[in-house]
Order: C-alpha cells, then structure tokens, then sequence
C-alpha cells in the first residue's frame, strides 16, 4: 500500500495504480482527453499534467501515465499547471476548434481559441479509436499512418468492409467526430453502400 | 514479387514478430519497394495486425510504398551544398529525368529525393546516386554522370 497525498488529501494506492486512477478513485478531478479505462494508459493528450512535489523538488508529470509513489504532493491545479493546461486546449483547438470536449475545456481554464493560426486537422492524436480497435474489439480496422505533423489515421478498407458496420464502438469516443468522417470517406472509397443511391 | 521469396525472408528471421523491421527492410532492399501482397503475407504469417506493419511502413523513409527506380538519386540540399548551389544541381536532375523529388519516371530508371544532409559538406554541392558520391557538382558534371546510368 503507497500512501500519498493529492490536493492536501491523505490518499492510499496499491502498487501499480498511476497518479490519475487514485485521483479518480477518490472522487478528485483531473481532466483527460485520450484516457479510457479500458485501455491502456497513453499518455498523448499531456491535458491530465500535474505538479509532483517530491522531496522537496516540484515536476510536472503526466498523471495518466505516472505510476503512485510513496510520500509524494500531487497538486492536481496550481497557477503553472493551469497555465500549461490553457495552452495545451489552445493548441489542440487549432486543429479541432468546434470539439464540444475543447470547447468546455476552454471555459474552464480561459482558453483563448484564436490563439494559434487555424490548421482544421479535426484529428488531435489521442488515439482512442486506434487503441480502442486494437485492445478491446480487437480487430485492428484502423491504424496510425505517416508521423509527425502529417500522422493521421487510417481504416485497413479490407477489415473495415467486413467488422466496421457491426461494431461501430469507437465512435463515440472520437472527441471531434474527425474518425467518423474518415470511415465515411473510406467506406465511399473502397466500400460503397449499395444500398445508397447516388 | 513472388510468395516464394517473401516466405524465404521470413522463414529466415525464424517467423518471430520482433523481426518485423528486419524482415520489411529486406524486401524493401531485394525488391526496391514494398507491394501490398507481400506486406499482407507478413502480416499473415506474422501474426502482426496489418494496421502495426501500414504505420511502421510509412513511419520510416526507408521503406517506400510505391515502386521506385532501378536507380535512386538522392540530392543534398542541406545547408552547406544549398549555398554551394544544390538547387541549380537540383534543376538540372528536374530536367534531365523529367521528375521531382518523390517521384520516379515511367521506365523505372531513376528515383529522386532531396536530403537534408549526407555529411560530407567539404564536397558540396553533393550527388549521391545508388549510394556513390558524387562530389563537387556543377550542372554540366551532374548531365554527364547521369548518362553512364543504364
């Protein structure tokens, strides 16, 4: 058992339990973009950053991904934190400014949405309906393509054709709804409905 | 490319996924690009999801989807051979090949790519074709090399 403490609270974790599951066992918000339960921590948002003060030494750390450690301060708000947080939502808004997840976001921490020069990519990287494909319905219909600032996702139109109709659950995960504007576009692509008329 | 050598490749990386990479970059080697069927038979025999082999293929410039040329031109355009005049280098590839970098010309001869730097700045502006260098270029030297091409 690791004892700890976030936000001034006494809190406990067994020992492979990162920083964000005990804050959300103990009812303490942190906010989160490519986090799901079901699946294995990412780390890709940076949105869930906390301030660790540990033997006197304050970090910043990601917490969907920083395993709990004993006698450790975690400050889930401070003024640096909130202000990393603030440009993190400004710069994913570039990319996705109408996400109703961004927008809510922005309200909290005084996001300004204008910020950046607009590059609609709709796509934010959070990696929901990849892993979500790969890990829990797992029949890998969709993967990463290319990297860096041209990374983008990418049905396999030989699985999609056969798994995607029926499934169809990683849908409500994408925060910006990109993911379902790229399955229609591959389905029109390589798979039309003949149902559809055109 | 036929299923015979894909099956050899494999077979000689003993079948494991951890050599997906190794495995991939021999047949980009033996085959100069890597075709959809040959990827679907690692994927196949690998037991490694398509969608694994698809973002390693395009997150690596070494692997190339789409057919090159017997011959690849890579010209420098690193900072050094920029200055040196790699881009009057670079026009006269343009027009001797009747390609842009990226692209490779319809009788597969040659491929061409900028690079950013080859390391050998004290010889720029630099050529480097099939992994010879080609050194100190001027227009009239760059015509002439790519002529002993077949």
């Amino acid at each position: 058992m690791i004892e700890f403490e976030i936000d001034g609270k006494k809190v406990s974790a067994s020992k492979d339990m990162t920083v964000l599951e005990v804050a959300q066992k103990e009812g303490i918000h942190i906010p989160t973009l490519c986090h799901h339960e079901k699946l294995e921590p990412f780390g890709g948002c940076r949105i869930c950053i906390v301030e660790v003060e540990s033997r006197g030494w304050t970090k910043l750390v990601v917490s969907c991904v920083y395993p709990a450690e004993k006698n450790i301060i975690v400050r889930t708000r401070s003024p640096k934190v909130d202000r990393i947080r603030k440009t993190i939502i400004e710069l994913l808004m570039a990319h996705a400014p109408d996400s109703p997840q961004l927008l809510d976001l922005a309200a909290v921490y005084g996001a300004v949405p204008n910020r950046y020069e607009k590059d609609p990519s709709f796509c934010i990287h959070c990696g929901l309906c990849v892993r979500y494909c790969a890990e829990v319905a797992q029949k890998n219909a969709l993967g990463f393509v290319d990297r860096g600032v041209h990374k983008e996702i990418s049905f396999i139109p030989e699985i999609a054709a056969k798994e995607c109709h029926a499934c169809k659950e990683c849908f409500p995960l994408c925060p910006t709804s990109y993911l379902q504007a790229v399955f229609v576009l591959t389905e029109a692509l390589a798979f039309p409905d003949p149902a559809v008329k055109h | 490319m036929e299923i015979e050598t894909i099956d050899r490749i494999i077979d000689k990386h003993h079948c494991e996924a951890s050599n997906l990479l190794q495995i991939m970059l021999e047949i980009q080697s033996s085959n100069n690009w890597l075709p959809k069927e040959a990827l679907k038979r690692v994927s196949e025999r690998l037991k490694v999801p398509m969608t694994r082999i698809q973002h390693i293929a395009t997150f690596y410039k070494a692997f190339s989807l789409v057919p090159k040329g017997r011959h690849k031109v890579h010209i420098c355009v690193g900072t050094a051979c920029h200055v040196r005049g790699a881009t009057r280098i670079l026009d006269t590839v343009e027009e001797a090949t009747g390609i842009k970098p990226g692209e490779t010309d319809l009788d597969m001869k040659f491929s061409l790519e900028t690079v950013n730097c080859l390391g050998c700045c004290a010889l720029g502006p630099v050529m480097e074709v099939d992994g010879k260098v080609h050194g100190k270029m001027s227009p009239v030297k760059t015509a002439e090399a790519l002529k002993t091409y077949e």
